[in-house]
Order: structure tokens, then C-alpha cells, then sequence
């Protein structure tokens, strides 16, 4: 009964840990994606360091996959979104 | 004469706000007079999501609304009125009761009626933009079109000049080499596609407009017609590729068709939610980065944030393009896997 009425009160008042969660999932989230982007900016440098000509190719592509990274920092940061409108 | 359009439309765009910016003497004299005045505390949350989402009327600034229709239909009957009568009435009128952006029918007491089904096909705030989002791509591109009539034989001029190396680059860096020799048949949607999301992008960067591609519903949609696209014209050998993984012994088929029928799903649903974050995440920064400025209430706070939310703009409008090339990009990528011819390299048979 007394872990019931713990278990209650902790959804009852879970409000903020909840926010907290969306807050730090999200930000975890943008992490990754910093990560990702830097490791896909760096090699690109590289690759037009070692090779100008393809500078032009070189940059479409990193824009592409920097957008697809970009989409799954996102599907994070909409999960994080969802917890601060539902709660 | 689709130029003049254009020209009429910016304008008023633009004499609107200047008009209806002023500051309204009205209320300064009133705030000295009565001395119970309280200010209200700033809500961010809620300025950030009154922008964000769709709503009834239209509101431009805080004292410019343009009340749209209301259109219900509930046990078979059509009740059509201005959404001006909710505003005056807060939120209810004629049996219906506007609860946070959803409508009911509510009874003389007051009682909202969960049970009687309403169905709501108002003309709203992202209806409204849609329609004349339609209205300026449809005038953009006829006047191309007859751009090519006028000038045919000769040189491009004007607003043709303009899209057709953006219209050819789109044929040429997108959808030739990823959806492979039958493009044309697919061109005419995907360059739709790409200008329907870029123009729409670019419309919900204005302030006062609506916030049409980062509604979740709308690249929801675009998202699934890539899905209904794919689908209708994919060949034998995706289907093959889908239900019979090569390489695969056949026992663990019914793995394979867990993780592909999830694939299959993932690839429209990552379309819509790329689109729809990064447009409303971009939002929300420019809202709270401005709201900042109300909430600190400081010149000096305001000039620093100016300068940094102009940079965040132009982040934005670099977005709006990668976003809607992006979109068209993959879409061209999976009809092309999806009418890709058998190559006898790929495997053994």
C-alpha cells in the first residue's frame, strides 16, 4: 500500500522530473549531432585539401549527409518536445 | 499580368505592417488614468506556441486579426460563420465551444457534449496560407512558362531567367542521376515538390505568417505521397528485394521481414519529421531568442539579441533551401530504388 501510495505521488508530482528529461534528452541529442556534423566537416576539409577540384561535389554531398544527421538529432529533440507539451 | 500579382500582394504585405505597427496612443492615455493597471507577466511558452500552431483567424499583428470562416459539420448539419464570432464571445457561439484549438458542441448550460462527433473543415491560419502559397507559385511559374512562348528562339528575360537554372539544376543534380532514365515521367511532381516546400519554408520565415511546413499534418502528407509514389511504381525486383533479402538463408526470412517492413515505414516517416523539426525548431529559436528581449526588458539586451537573431534568420533561409532540396532529394532516391532495373552483378542469378 505505502509503495502504491509512493508510486502515486511520484506520477502525481513527476512534472518536473519529466521536463527535466525532455530538457536533457534533448540537448544529449544535440550533442550527437555536433559530433557527427564536426566528423563530416573535417573529412570534407580534408578531402578538398587533398584535392580542389572536387571541392564542388565534395560540399553537395556534405550538405546531404549533414542533413540526414541532422534528422535524427531531431527525432530526439521532437521526443523532448512532445514531453514538455503533454506534461 | 502573374507579375502584377506578385507586385500587388508584396506591397500590401508590407503597407500592412507599417500601418498597423504604430504604437496605439489610445491605450498610453488609459494606462495613466486608471491606476489598477497590471501588467501581465510574459509568458514565453505561450507567445512561442500561439506561433507555432495553427488557429482560427488569421493574426498579422496584435491589432490586425483577420477573422477566417469557421466551417462545422455535426449530425449531418453545415454551420459556416466568422471566426470573429468566437473571439468576441471567448470561444463560444451557436452550440459550438473552442477549446485549445479543438471545437465541441456545448449545450445552453455550458456542458461540452464529448460524444457528437464535429467535424472541422474550417478555413484556418495554415489553410488560408496554403491557398495563397498556391496563389504565388501558380502566378511565379505561369509566368515562366509563358516566358518560354514570348521569347522563344531568344534569350531568357526577367522572371524566367531567373528559375530556369534553379528549375535546371533540380532536373539535372537531382532527379536525373538518382531516379535514373525514366525521370520524366516523375519530374513534373518532384519539381512541384521542391518549390511547394521552399516557398512555404521561406512564406513562414515572415513575421505574422503562418507556420505552414512546420505543421506536422502537412509533411505528413508530402511524406506520404513519396510512400503512395514509391509504392505504385516500384518493380518486381523491390518487391523481390523486400520480401527475399539475397544473401539471406531462408529461415531467417521472417527477421528480414520485421526490419524491411519497418524500413519501409521509417523512410516516409523520417521525411516528415526531418521537415517538420528542423522548420518549427527553427521557429522557436528566432521566437525565444525575441522573446528574450521582453523578458529582460533592456535596450542594450535588445540591440545584442537584434543582431544575433538576424544571423539565426539567415541560418533559417539557408535551412528553408537545404530542407526543400533535402525533401526532394530522398524522394528521388527512393522512387529510383524502387524502378531500378535488375543488374546481373548485383548476385548470382
Amino acid at each position: 500500500m505505502s509503495i502504491l501510495n509512493i508510486i502515486l505521488q511520484a506520477v502525481a508530482e513527476g512534472k518536473g522530473w519529466a521536463v527535466m528529461g525532455g530538457g536533457i534528452g534533448a540537448g544529449l541529442a544535440a550533442i550527437g549531432a555536433g559530433i557527427g556534423i564536426g566528423k563530416i566537416g573535417g573529412s570534407a576539409m580534408e578531402g578538398v585539401a587533398r584535392q580542389p577540384e572536387a571541392a564542388g561535389k565534395i560540399q553537395t554531398m556534405m550538405l546531404i549527409i549533414a542533413a540526414l544527421i541532422e534528422a535524427v538529432a531531431l527525432f530526439g529533440v521532437v521526443v523532448g518536445l512532445l514531453i514538455l507539451l503533454l506534461y | 499580368m502573374f507579375k502584377h500579382i506578385l507586385l500587388i500582394l508584396s506591397l500590401s504585405v508590407l503597407s500592412i505592417f507599417t500601418a498597423y505597427s504604430q504604437h496605439d496612443e489610445s491605450h498610453e492615455n488609459h494606462g495613466a488614468k486608471t491606476e489598477e493597471h497590471v501588467e501581465e507577466k510574459f509568458n514565453m511558452g505561450e507567445m512561442i506556441m500561439h506561433h507555432i500552431t495553427d488557429e482560427h483567424g488569421w493574426e498579422f499583428t496584435h491589432s490586425l486579426k483577420l477573422p477566417l470562416p469557421v466551417i462545422l459539420i455535426s449530425e449531418g448539419k453545415l454551420t459556416v460563420f466568422s471566426s470573429a464570432r468566437f473571439d468576441e464571445n471567448k470561444g463560444v457561439y451557436n452550440g459550438f465551444k473552442l477549446d485549445h484549438h479543438h471545437i465541441y458542441k456545448v449545450n445552453e448550460a455550458g456542458e461540452v457534449d464529448h460524444h457528437t462527433k464535429v467535424w472541422d473543415l474550417s478555413i484556418t491560419k495554415n489553410v488560408a496560407s496554403l491557398l495563397l502559397s498556391t496563389v504565388i507559385l501558380l502566378s511565379i511559374f505561369f509566368a515562366v512558362a509563358k516566358g518560354y512562348t514570348t521569347n522563344k528562339g531568344k534569350a531568357p528575360k526577367g522572371i524566367q531567367s531567373f528559375f530556369e537554372p534553379v528549375i535546371v539544376f533540380i532536373k539535372d543534380e537531382v532527379v536525373k542521376p538518382n531516379v535514373g532514365p525514366k525521370y520524366q515521367r516523375y519530374l513534373p511532381y518532384l519539381l512541384t515538390l521542391f518549390f511547394f516546400i521552399l516557398v512555404n519554408n521561406l512564406m513562414g520565415l515572415l513575421p505574422g505568417a503562418a507556420n505552414l511546413t512546420g505543421n506536422i499534418t502537412v509533411t505528413l502528407v508530402l511524406a506520404f505521397l513519396t510512400f503512395i509514389i514509391v509504392h505504385f511504381s516500384a518493380n518486381k525486383h523491390y518487391w523481390l528485394h523486400l520480401v527475399a533479402p539475397t544473401g539471406v538463408p531462408p529461415v531467417m526470412y521472417p527477421l528480414f521481414w520485421i526490419i524491411e517492413f519497418i524500413g519501409v515505414l521509417m523512410k516516409p516517416a523520417s521525411l516528415c519529421i526531418r521537415l517538420f523539426a528542423n522548420i518549427t525548431g527553427g521557429h522557436i529559436i528566432i521566437l525565444s531568442l525575441l522573446g528574450l528581449i521582453f523578458v529582460f526588458k533592456s535596450f542594450v539586451i535588445g540591440a545584442g539579441v537584434g543582431v544575433f537573431t538576424l544571423f539565426m534568420s539567415g541560418i533559417e533561409i539557408m535551412v528553408a533551401f537545404i530542407q526543400a532540396f533535402i525533401f526532394t532529394l530522398l524522394t528521388s532516391m527512393y522512387i529510383g530504388s524502387a524502378i531500378e532495373e535488375h543488374h546481373e552483378a548485383d548476385h548470382g542469378h
